[in-house]
């Protein structure tokens, strides 16, 4: 059994996981979607790129798309710059 | 008119969007630059800000947005950032930077010539930020690069154009337009590039750090036409003998006759 295996537990019904998002450790319900993700950070889903284990999502895809045990997500957008 | 990718703009004065204090100065700025085109930056989200959007302030109608890939060390770095830029703006305008070291923002030559290859391969419009180097100029043109992108002096540092001799080199020989960046710190650098016959400049650390960005942006569009305008006109040379600009015959009297 693995390290990340052995991360899993229950409560409410839901199997606990972890992502890394934007570098840091975020704990999420198994059953979660990009779109779900978004909704609860806040995040209008038209302002941001997704990009989940070095691959980008595409917005049609947020909705069907679910986040497993130790993805890396990164949620880019654009900002000042020169 | 200048061309670009396929584009065609009637302002040469690009501007940069960061460190500006608020996004109504800088839309503000924007505007009175007369700009057709703007730099923006890909970073991760504030998860504290998710709402803090700069695309909510930027007019797309008016302006043709131009990704960069500050931060990127390397070519991989630089191409992973402008595949997300281009899934993030729908278009594939691309300022290319790859600078490894934090300390000069110096463009590594060797990698931005890379991506600039694997890039043009893959569809982008690429806008490579270079040392203003005369072969590279032409390494990355023959890359296909829609334009090159020499620096006047380091990333910020307001120096102006501290490499005029190597950007005259540069207008002098390329085939695609050369726009000025980096350094441009007063109207006044802006407006020399420019007569030196570069076909645009890009400024930003100048306007938006300004103790009145809108006014300074206005002081850069005109510096910008002004030095174009002189480039077009033709400008006199140079010469280490004075010469002249009063005419030395026809004296008015024989008490005058010093001046014949």
């Amino acid at each position: 059994m693995t390290v990340n295996r052995l991360r899993f537990f229950f409560s409410n019904n839901h199997c606990i996981m972890q992502i890394h998002l934007n570098g840091s450790p975020k704990t999420i319900t198994n059953s979660m979607t990009v779109a779900m993700l978004l909704q609860e950070l806040g995040v209008p889903s038209t302002s941001v790129v997704v990009e989940l284990n070095k691959t980008i999502i595409q917005p049609d895809s947020y909705a069907t798309t679910s986040l497993q045990d130790n993805d890396q997500m990164e949620l880019i957008r654009f900002v000042g710059g020169g | 008119m200048l061309t670009i990718g396929g584009h065609t703009f009637n302002s040469r004065l690009f501007l940069g969007t960061g460190k500006f204090s608020s996004s109504a100065v800088m839309k503000e700025a924007i505007e009175a630059s007369g700009t057709e085109m703007v730099t923006v930056a890909l970073r991760r989200v504030d998860l504290e800000n998710p709402e803090d959007d700069i695309m909510s302030a930027l007019d797309r109608d008016k302006c043709v947005f131009l990704p960069n890939t500050s931060g990127a060390r390397n070519a991989e770095e630089a191409i992973r950032l402008a595949h997300l830029a281009r899934a993030a703006s729908g278009s594939s305008w691309l300022k290319l930077e790859v600078t490894p070291d934090p300390r000069t923002l110096l463009p590594d030559p060797v990698e931005t010539l890379k991506a600039t290859e694997e890039l043009v391969r893959a569809g982008f419009i690429v806008l490579p930020y270079m040392n203003a180097d005369p072969i590279l100029a032409l390494r990355l043109q023959d890359a296909g690069a829609a334009a090159v992108m020499p620096l006047g002096s380091p990333i910020g540092t307001n120096q102006g154009i501290l490499t005029a001799f190597q950007i005259e080199i540069i207008i002098d020989q390329a085939r695609v337009p050369v726009v000025v960046d980096a350094g441009i710190g007063a109207p006044s650098h802006a407006a020399l590039a420019m007569e030196m016959g570069a076909d645009a400049v890009l400024v930003n650390t100048a306007i938006s750090v300004a103790g009145d960005p809108v006014a300074m942006a206005r002081a850069f569009a005109q510096a910008v036409e002004a030095g174009r305008t002189a480039f077009v006109a033709g400008m006199g040379s140079r010469s280490k003998q004075a010469q002249a600009s009063s005419p030395l015959t026809g004296t008015l009297t024989t008490d005058l006759g010093f001046l014949a």
